[in-house]
Order: C-alpha cells, then sequence, then structure tokens
C-alpha cells in the first residue's frame, strides 16, 4: 500500500466546493492543457454523467476552464473565471452528457488551433485525477510525476531509443505504458520520471524519425 | 535521525497500537514522529514540514475571517447565509455552553459556507467536511491563547489521525459515506483539542475512537448532488461532538472497544451502507419531496 502522507488530509488547500468536483476539475484542465502543449484557439469540454449532472452547480465548469487557462486549485478568481479577460481570449464550449461506460467523474477536452486534440481524464477521488486518453489512446497520467507523453509510429527499437535518451540524463522511469493502434501504426508511450527532463533531452526525443506527439508534462502541485 | 526512520519503515504508524507504541519506544509525542517521517518522505527538513502545516493553518483562518462576514449565497442559491443568522442569534440570545460554543459553531458554518461560495478552504480532511477541524482549532487557540507552534501540533496531530484510519478506509463518501468524511474530521478535531488541553497520547486516540464510534452508520444523501444540504449544519454539528468527544477522554475515559477495531467497525459500515447511500443522492433526505423540489429548481430539469 502506498504510504499516505499527512499532506493527503490536512491539504490541499482549494477554492470549494468539492475536490473531486472542483478541485479535480482545475487539476484535469492543467494537466490536459500541459498536454496540448499551447494556448487553443477553442476547447469543447464534454462533461459526463455525475460531471454533467451536479457539474454546475459544484462549479466543475468553472474549474476546467481555470485549469485549462493554467490557474491554480487556489485562485479565488475562479469563481468569476467566464468574466474574466483570460477567459475571454479563447472560445469554450460545454456540452452535458450521459454514458454510463464512463466514469462517474469523466470528461473529454477538445482542443483546436494549430492542430486538434482529444484529451480523456477522469476525477478519481479526493482530488485525484488520471488522463486516460490522449488522441484515443490509452495514457495513464496523474500529474503526481513529471511525464513523458509520446505518440509515434510504432516500429522496433523506438521504446529503447526514447529510454536510451532518458538514461543520459541519469533519469529513473517509475512507470511506463505503452499502446498501439494497430502493428506498424500509431503508438503512444506515456514515461512517469522520478525527477524532470531537460529541455535539450526533450529535443532530442522529438528528432527521433516519426515522432508526432512529444510533451513533457510537469507534475502537479500537491 | 532520517536514517532511524529507514530502519524503522516497518514501524509504520497504519495503527492507533502502533503509534502509542512506538510513541512510548522512543519517548516521543505523536506529531513529533509524523513530522520526523514526513520530513524523510519528501526529503526535506522538519522546519519545512512545519512551515507547510503553517500554510494549511493560516489558510483556515482566513476562511473564517472571511466566512465571518460574509452573507452571499451559493452558486444553487440554496445556502450561505446561516453563519451570518446565527452570529445575530448570538447576539440577541448568547449560547448556552458560552462563548466557546459561539465561536466552534459561527467558525464552522463560516468556513463551510465559504467553501460553497467557491472560496478558498483547506480539504481537511476533504472539501465537504472541512470545516470541523478549524472551528475546533481555532475556536479553542483563541481562547486559551494556544501559541502557533502548539497551533501547528495540534493539526498535525489531527492529520494523523486521518491518515490512520485513511489506511482502511478511503475518505469518501462515495465509498464509507459521511462517517468517513466529517466522522473523521471529528475524530481529528476530538485528538488536536485533548493535545491542546495537554491530553496523552493515549487519551488523544481514545477521544478519537469515542467520535468515531459515535457517527458510526453516517450515511451521504446531500440534495441535488450537492455539497450543501446536510453538509453545511452537518460540520457545525460535528465540530461540537468533538469536543464531546475530548472532554470524555480527557476525564480518562476509555472506548471499550479498542480504537483500531473501531476503524474496522466504520470501514465494515461503509462496506455494507446501501451505494445509494454513498454521495449519489438517491436515497434518504436527497430524494425527499422537497429535495426533488429544490432539485428541480436548481438544475431547472
Ligand atoms: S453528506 Fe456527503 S457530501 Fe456532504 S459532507 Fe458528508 S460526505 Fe461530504
Amino acid at each position: 500500500m502506498k504510504q499516505s502522507s499527512l499532506f493527503d488530509i490536512i491539504s490541499p488547500i482549494m477554492v470549494g466546493p468539492s475536490s473531486s468536483h472542483t478541485a479535480g476539475a482545475v487539476r484535469l484542465g492543467i494537466l490536459a492543457s500541459n498536454i496540448y502543449g499551447a494556448t487553443p484557439k477553442k476547447v469543447t469540454f464534454k462533461l459526463y454523467n455525475s460531471y454533467a449532472q451536479t457539474g454546475k452547480g459544484h462549479g466543475t465548469d468553472k474549474g476546467l476552464l481555470a485549469g485549462v487557462l493554467g490557474f491554480s486549485v487556489e485562485d479565488v478568481r475562479i469563481k468569476n473565471i467566464f468574466d474574466l479577460p483570460e477567459a475571454k481570449e479563447i472560445q469554450y464550449k460545454f456540452e452535458f452528457l450521459e454514458d454510463f461506460n464512463r466514469h462517474p467523474n469523466a470528461v473529454d477536452f477538445i482542443f483546436e488551433g494549430t492542430q486538434k486534440m482529444i484529451v480523456s481524464g477522469n476525477s478519481i477521488g479526493a482530488g485525484n485525477v488520471e488522463i486516460t486518453k490522449i488522441n484515443g489512446f490509452s495514457v495513464k497520467l496523474s500529474g503526481e510525476y513529471n511525464s513523458l507523453v509520446v505518440i509515434y509510429k510504432d516500429k522496433p527499437g523506438m521504446i529503447s531509443k526514447i529510454s536510451g535518451l532518458i538514461q543520459t540524463e541519469g533519469v529513473n522511469i517509475a512507470t511506463l505504458v505503452c499502446d498501439r493502434t494497430a502493428k506498424g501504426e500509431d503508438a503512444s508511450m506515456c514515461i512517469c520520471l522520478d525527477a524532470a527532463l531537460n529541455y535539450s533531452v526533450i529535443e532530442k526525443i522529438k528528432k527521433i524519425d516519426d515522432m508526432y506527439v512529444v510533451r513533457h508534462v510537469g507534475k502537479l502541485e500537491s | 535521525m532520517w536514517e532511524n526512520w529507514k530502519v524503522n519503515m516497518k514501524n509504520e504508524i497504519n495503527t492507533f497500537s502502533d503509534l502509542l507504541l512506538i510513541c512510548g519506544q522512543k519517548n516521543k509525542r505523536a506529531y513529533e514522529l509524523v513530522q520526523e517521517k514526513e520530513a524523510f518522505l519528501l526529503d526535506t527538513s522538519i522546519d519545512e514540514i512545519r512551515l507547510k502545516v503553517k500554510k494549511s493553518l493560516d489558510a483556515m483562518k482566513n476562511a473564517i475571517k472571511i466566512g465571518l462576514k460574509s452573507d452571499e449565497k451559493s452558486i444553487s442559491k440554496q445556502c450561505g447565509d446561516d453563519c451570518k443568522k446565527l452570529q445575530e442569534g448570538f447576539k440577541a440570545h448568547p449560547a448556552l455552553f458560552g462563548d466557546l460554543f459561539e465561536k466552534i459553531t459561527t467558525y464552522a458554518l463560516a468556513t463551510i459556507e465559504e467553501n460553497l461560495r467557491m472560496g478558498k478552504i483547506v480539504a481537511c480532511p476533504t472539501a465537504g467536511s472541512c470545516a470541523i477541524v478549524p472551528a475546533v482549532l481555532i475556536a479553542i487557540s483563541e481562547k486559551f491563547n494556544i501559541s502557533e507552534d502548539e497551533q501547528i501540533n495540534a493539526l498535525i496531530t489531527a492529520g494523523l489521525i486521518g491518515s490512520i484510519v485513511q489506511t482502511k478506509v478511503s475518505l469518501a463518501g462515495a465509498v464509507a459515506g459521511c462517517q468517513a468524511e466529517c466522522g473523521v474530521a471529528s475524530a481529528m478535531s476530538a485528538g488536536a483539542l485533548v493535545q491542546i488541553l495537554g491530553g496523552k497520547e493515549k487519551q488523544i486516540v481514545h477521544s478519537a475512537a469515542l467520535a468515531l464510534k459515535n457517527i458510526l452508520g453516517l450515511t451521504c444523501d446531500p440534495v441535488a448532488g450537492l455539497v450543501e444540504i446536510p453538509c453545511v449544519k452537518r460540520n457545525a454539528f460535528l465540530a461540537v461532538h468533538a469536543v464531546t468527544a475530548a472532554e470524555l477522554a480527557l476525564a480518562g475515559i476509555e472506548s471499550k472497544i479498542p480504537p483500531d477495531e473501531v476503524i474496522d467497525a466504520l470501514t465494515q459500515t461503509g462496506q455494507l451502507m446501501s451505494p445509494l447511500l454513498k454521495e449519489c443522492s438517491q436515497a434518504g433526505l436527497a430524494k425527499t419531496k422537497t429535495a426533488l423540489k429544490i432539485e428541480q429548481k436548481i438544475f431547472n430539469r
């Protein structure tokens, strides 16, 4: 069992009213927009199940948008986010859906801008979150670690090339999740790291042939 | 000291009996063990850990300060002015139990109402139960001029109680009902209070057990799925509940069922509790005629 920390119990400092529906929403937004990696022109938020049903009363919509705009969970401006200049810089809309194959607190972010990207995630309780899919690829990302997310063309040797470059930095890999659409087609890799990666290594990884997306996603503040 | 912790990782404090044993062996207070362990786990100094705890403490005080002055309604417009009413009420009729009771109950409402109007609070252990620990801790500290250092110690003790319960059951209404949120917050507050009033570790642990025993089975049936009804008033009730538990324990009264077994009972009760009564608003208060009307009004369903 993972050791429980004092600060799981007497934090986070956050804007209310709900750790899963408000703080969790902000954290999902932060992770998703870090994965997208740029300021989007437009975001469509699809909220499912409990997120859709009780989300408005918990400020889930505000939290998601705030996260995408890079606000922290304790930013008191979240309450009035729809009126802030930051929110007027991008277009956004919310859809409220039901799909019982999805987690009770599930959300899809559909980013449009220089490129289109769909990021899906769940708020799994007590402010903890998980990103489960990027453009349909299964990933596993909780914001607990600095992580590297890569989407590339499936071919032999890719995993060792990438992990080799990480190793030159002396950074330890905590977990690694791979997925692919079919042999020889697109594949994804989600690597959780024990430390942040240097910019230069990320650039080297980007230069490997047939890389489509390479993102270093920073650890979330706890 | 960190080396000690490495050697003693087997002696993790996962139960109340571990806690009493290790405190006895090392002749240390519970909060001392916790701050050493946290410093080791987070690879930092005890001072840094205490600073982080102080941040939570300061945020709690701030929420009370702001909440006491506001009567702004929540997003749903259902709640938000009870703290003001209670303060006015006490002006007209001072509380039977005196000024400390007034402080505890108004601080609890101030904090929880700040939470539901999207103000800044500290989840302790959760957002829905965020007002219980601060109300008790800060009211007592003001009343008896408790130093900030001692307040930090007490908040660490409160956190330890929550984390011991959490090793067996997740502190979420959706998993084990409100007994695991407001109930646990009440147990945490009782322990903090015993510590501030000079009680020893054994009394701290028993105060937590006494508080927990008395709320076993508390369900989570929030109206319209929002952390409002019954959560707001429940925070005030369970803050006062913590004081009873602390007083009994300070008098040397013990839980006849050992504290760790009380947690087992809470865990089992949570498992047996109908899923309809665990945060999904499908039964209990949430399905009353009036609750359904409120729900319709809020969401225009
Ligand atoms: S009733 Fe449910 S939502 Fe309300 S405080 Fe208790 S556990 Fe949280």
